[in-house]
């Protein structure tokens, strides 16, 4: 508790100083490559009938959004004095964009990977040591998201002093849920201004996949005082009905895990579910309780896609595109695909493109059916 | 009329008291009960009773694993308020629960604190509800004559200490390490500045724990003027040590405590 009112401290000071916003700023657009672009898709928006745009955080430095989190949080422990960087990752994306800056800024780095997620995405543990990062496969539990993250945990209590835990969604303890979701926004507040520029008017719809759901925070809030319906997409896994899923909004109830009220998936009796997602990053019982609220309030639509619509998804914007999505955000165009029905022909969708997918190609090409 | 916690205290009066920790339901619920007889006929004061979850932040690998064991064995919240019904009915030994948050919070604050009193649990430990959480909890603890116990780390700092020590009852439990639960070489320097620190803002019993496990580390923690020490890791290392055979795990477990007792 003590490191987090510390944690909480420090935030404040670096938000009111305008040479940490120069820094960030310096780093986003020399290293990371911001602005990302906002990507009208003709062939997809003449196939699904409505103005497709795709918000590309694929194209970050690292291959998804998580940097413009890593980035910041990691400057922040450098304010703070701390010298070493430990994170939790699922798909592993986190786990690279925490290796990406512990190498740049020349601070050492610890991930903590669920066992199954590292045989899962093995290339991105190659990435993470490539950079230097020490990767620790956690074999407790369901060895998978949520075991990382206790892990780190018990790390972060055991080595306070001189470590800095790099949550990578909005999710645990306050500050992390709102510090993610301010680094994050910058996916928004570059989205609004581009559609702004491009359409003149603001989008009909933004919609993104919802694991912890740092990507989709960071793309809705600069949209939630405007007339903008957004959506978040949950992974439906093997269908909400089999219970094999990580629909936490969908189907969970309010609980509290990792230090956060908010929905959870559990039994009876408050143990946590094991979830399961065909992508490892939306493998995660609970969620931002951002989120929560947002879905509470009814000014957020949550929905979930199915495991198989997802591998659709993945393939259709690969051929339409040339775009291959990460299996997170292929769950964001499966939302599309399905209900796009519901659009008209001059509606502005806006989806959020998490991260690529050659991450995921292997596992897809190993599945039955392959390409 | 003095609680069963405080009693404890009083009457272990210059030797600090033995604070006993297993995991309700590990391996089974009979079997359970067997080891909880156990560590009191060995001299336990004060029996600690970990309600198994799913995700144990705070505990080391030889709880986190006991916790697994217990819920594998179908352990619930009712399970739990059965063993300590059971031990009630034999000994007068002051029970404390040490859960996390979400198993109270899914039963209901106020059910699952009533059920624990109706059970003859004395004291409720919550592992993830810092102080600043806690008015409500509290407050139902206060209703339901249960003790409301508290963790202070070597990173909790004084201002957070005198809030911590304005709401608990029983004692105080302070984490020798820095870090989580689980057997260690020594009792740290930073423990002992720790209950130096603590006894300045208090007159609460101060008991320390993670990582205790000999009667070296207890007459360590006794020279240093705590009231209490608190053993798990060990605890549940013999269960763990002699799952295929029971009665000696019974028998090592009373061995063990009286080896404690004796310093």
């Amino acid at each position: 508790m003590s490191a987090l009112i510390e944690l909480e401290g420090a935030y404040e000071k670096v938000n009111k100083d305008p040479q940490f916003a120069r820094d960030l700023t310096a780093l986003q657009t020399e290293y990371a490559g911001r602005e990302t672009p906002l990507t009208f898709c003709p062939n997809a928006s003449r196939e699904l009938g409505c103005k497709i745009y795709l918000k590309r955080e694929d194209l970050v430095h690292g291959g998804s959004h998580k940097l413009n989190n890593t980035l910041g949080q990691a400057l922040l422990a450098k304010q703070m004095g701390k010298k070493r960087l430990i994170a939790e990752t699922g798909a592993g994306q986190h786990g690279v964009a925490t290796a990406i800056v512990g190498a740049v800024l020349g601070m050492p780095v610890e991930v903590y990977m669920g066992e199954v997620d590292t045989r899962r995405q093995a290339l991105n543990v190659f990435r993470m040591e490539l950079m230097g990062a020490k990767v620790i496969p956690v074999k407790s539990g369901t060895r998978t998201l949520k075991d990382a993250i206790n892990e780190a945990l018990r790390d972060w209590v055991a080595n306070v002093r001189d470590t800095y835990y790099l949550i990578g969604s909005v999710v645990g303890p306050h500050p992390y849920p709102l510090m993610v979701r301010d680094f994050q926004s910058v996916i928004g507040r570059e989205a609004r201004e581009q559609v702004m520029r491009k359409e003149g008017r603001l989008p009909d719809a933004v919609v993104a996949c919802v694991g912890g759901g740092s990507n989709a925070i960071g793309i809705f809030h600069p949209f939630l005082a405007d007339d903008v319906e957004l959506i978040g997409v949950e992974a439906g896994g093997e269908g909400i009905e089999t219970g094999k899923h990580s629909a936490t909004l969908c189907a969970g109830d309010a609980g509290v895990l990792h230090g956060t009220l908010s929905y959870l998936l559990q039994d009876e009796y408050g143990q946590v579910l094991p979830t399961h997602s065909i992508s490892a990053g939306l493998d995660y019982p609970g969620v931002g309780p951002e989120h929560a609220m947002l879905r509470d309030k009814h000014r957020v639509t949550y929905a979930a896609v199915n495991d198989p619509e997802v591998l659709d998804a993945f393939r259709f914007l690969s051929k339409t595109e040339g775009i291959i999505p990460a299996l997170e955000s292929a769950h964001a165009v499966a939302y599309v695909k399905q209900n796009a029905d519901r659009f008209d022909k001059d509606d502005i969708v806006i989806i959020n493109l998490s991260g690529r997918g050659d991450k995921d190609v292997a596992e897809v090409a190993a599945m039955k059916g392959g390409a | 009329m003095m609680g069963r916690i405080e009693t404890a205290f009083a009457a272990a009066a210059s030797k600090p008291a033995f604070i006993g920790f297993t995991v309700a339901g590990d391996p089974d619920t009979a079997t359970c009960i067997r080891i909880a007889r156990a560590l009191i006929a060995g001299g336990t004061d004060i029996l600690e009773l970990g309600v198994p979850f799913s995700d144990p932040v705070a505990d080391g690998p030889t709880i986190q694993k006991a916790d697994e064991r217990a819920l594998a064995a179908g352990t619930t919240p009712d399970t739990v308020f059965e063993i300590a019904r059971e031990i009630r009915k034999v000994s007068g030994v002051p029970i404390v629960f040490l859960t996390y948050y979400n198993i109270v919070y899914r039963r209901g604050i106020k059910r699952f604190y009533r059920e624990a009193h109706d059970a003859g649990v004395d004291g409720i430990l919550i592992a993830d509800m810092p102080v600043e959480e806690s008015e409500e909890v509290c407050a139902v603890a206060a209703r339901c004559g249960i003790d409301p116990i508290f963790l202070i780390t070597q990173t909790t700092t004084d201002d957070r200490i005198k809030k911590i020590a304005a709401k608990a009852h029983g004692y105080l439990y302070l984490v020798a390490v820095l870090g989580v639960t689980g057997v260690r070489d020594q009792v740290s320097e930073g423990a002992i500045d720790l209950l130096h620190r603590v006894r300045k803002h208090t007159k609460l019993p101060l008991a320390l724990g993670f990582g205790i496990s000999t009667p070296a580390h207890a007459r360590t923690c006794a020279r240093a003027g705590a009231d209490g020490v608190i053993v798990g890791s060990a605890i549940v290392e013999i269960v763990e040590r002699n799952l295929s055979d029971h009665d000696t795990m019974v028998l090592e477990l009373q061995d063990y405590v009286q080896s404690m007792k004796r310093v």
